[in-house]
């Protein structure tokens, strides 16, 4: 019988690696949110939540718990299969992200060496980029199956917001490509924590760009077009209600986690702690470390969207439509081209 | 019956079963989207065939890019069951007879050739695939091909670019 011919350690171990990761990516992604109100409450001088439990911090339970308790209501002009399937994709899609990040260097656990990563494929980055661009299915099913004009309009902006900023997203991408000769993120991880400078160094114009787009793509401020209150009522998710809503919300926080690790990854060294030598402390605790420099640099870009979230206001649809196609894709390609040229020079 | 057997089986019968509804869909939506499950099904062969590449861009391209244009317009367009004009009964038959002797043919030419038969499809093998083969064959042995549809693709663009400029 060769169909029962796996290695079922290896399964096991991947099994518990997953559940692992995508629990703590919904707990980091909880408390998320109570970061954003925080981080909201703090820039425009109030308290913000602090009523439930010590500091406010129950506070995402009971939101969580508020959302679940809701009345579920379903329109009765939607198509149905499709108004439940919308919430779906989109935190399928946004949690598919983990598999290709590289957490940590590998532990080695009951004699066997376990990488921390779900999947190393030699892909990585592409599957990234392909995994993104699933990401508008959610938003445009959703929209168009809650038969509400509003809803379709913006899941209209959304759709061509994202396709407008992945063009350049992807340019930005292949310069990052062309200097590290490879597709694997564990491989373009590792050559930073081997090698003097992060790829930021390399690739600085390349790094805003795919922040700008990173930015665009999860639909956060300046970029939230598609959830426009004040010209679409409330946006592509307005018919939802209880968890479904709850999901669509959920799942744009879980996008700017996961572009915050894959910007982590990709220019800013990922799991390498600056100034210090790994090989001097046990395996286990090294990559011990690694996995909390990595959550530390993720912290840091998501205050960092939070900041601009509530700094900025929001651009006009020209202005997005144009910054996307006039401004950042001509940059994407000079940045392409000036990468190409001094790998040229150097050969 | 080993797991890659399974696979292939499992993927090909999500294959033909999504590509049936894209055809007897009534709302074009629905047939939108169950072609993008025909191109994930689609990719998942080329992954057993040791293609990660090619799949990968399947999807980037195909039910990234391409499909998202297509659900757009049908969204946009807002295409109604009963508004869509009906084919009369003669059209309708001339598309069977045609599609069903084109079926027929296929299948004879199929059986006709014996190298097919009793053959199985070479599963994780070769690299032609991947990137780094693909990429050199593509940029040493088919480069003038290659750089000649880049120019079609450019000059499509540049039209495209004119139109929406008038």
């Amino acid at each position: 019988m060769t169909l029962l011919a796996f290695d079922w350690a290896f399964i096991i171990e991947k099994l518990i690696l997953i559940v692992i990761i995508v629990l703590t990516t919904l707990l980091i992604t909880l408390y998320t949110t109570f970061g954003e109100r925080k981080v909201a409450a703090i820039l425009q001088d109030r308290p913000g939540p602090n009523r439930a439990g010590p500091f406010g911090l129950l506070q995402p339970l009971a939101d969580g718990l508020k959302l679940i308790m809701k009345e579920e209501i379903i329109p009765t002009t939607a198509s149905k299969w499709l108004f439940i399937l919308g919430p779906g994709l989109a935190m399928t899609a946004s949690l598919m992200t983990c598999a290709v990040i590289p957490w940590s260097t590998d532990l080695h656990l009951f004699g066997r060496t376990i990488a921390l990563q779900i999947a190393d494929v030699n892909i990585g980055i592409l599957y990234v980029f392909a995994v993104v661009s699933m990401g508008v299915y959610g938003i445009m099913i959703g929209g168009w199956a809650s038969n509400n004009k509003f809803s379709l309009m913006s899941a209209l902006r959304a759709a061509s917001q994202a396709i407008s900023y992945e063009i350049a997203m992807g340019l930005a991408l292949i310069a990052l490509l062309m200097s590290t000769g490879t597709l694997s993120l564990k491989t373009i991880v590792a050559d930073q924590v081997s090698g003097h400078w992060w790829n930021v160094v390399y690739q600085p114009l390349g790094f805003l760009i795919f922040f700008i787009c990173a930015m665009a793509e999860c639909n956060r401020t300046p970029f939230d077009l598609p959830e426009a209150e004040n010209e679409l009522n409330f946006g592509y998710h307005q018919e939802y209600s209880s968890m479904k809503l709850g999901f669509y919300l959920f799942a744009e926080y879980v996008n700017m986690i996961m572009s915050s690790a894959i910007m982590a990854s990709m220019y800013f060294g990922g799991y390498d702690l600056p100034f210090f030598d790994e090989s001097t402390v046990a395996p286990n605790i090294a990559a011990m470390i690694g996995v909390g420099t990595l959550l530390i640099k993720i912290v840091l870009f998501v205050f960092l969207f939070m900041w601009i979230r509530w700094t900025i206001p929001r651009f006009r649809y020209d202005q997005l439509m144009n910054l996307g196609w006039k401004k950042m894709i001509p940059l994407a390609l000079l940045n392409m081209l000036i990468t190409g040229a001094l790998i040229l020079s150097k050969l | 019956m080993n797991t890659l057997e399974i696979l292939f089986f499992a993927l090909s019968a999500l294959a033909i079963v999504s590509a049936v509804m894209v055809l007897i869909s009534k709302n074009p939506i629905h047939s939108v989207l169950w072609l993008i499950l025909v191109f994930f099904a689609i990719s998942g062969h080329y992954i057993l065939l040791n293609a990660q590449f090619l799949a990968i861009v399947n999807i980037i391209v195909y039910a990234g890019a391409i499909m998202v244009l297509f659900l757009f317009v049908m969204m946009l367009m807002n295409v109604k069951k009963d508004k869509e004009p009906q084919k009369q009964l003669l059209v309708k038959l001339v598309g069977v007879i045609a599609g069903g002797s084109f079926l027929t043919l296929l299948i004879a030419l199929v059986k006709q050739n014996t190298s097919f038969n009793g053959r199985e499809v070479l599963m994780k093998e070769g690299s032609i695939g991947l990137i780094h083969p693909l990429g050199q064959a593509l940029f040493t042995d088919y480069v003038v091909p290659f750089e000649i549809s880049s120019v079609l693709f450019l000059s499509a663009m540049v039209g495209a670019v004119i139109i929406g400029k008038k």
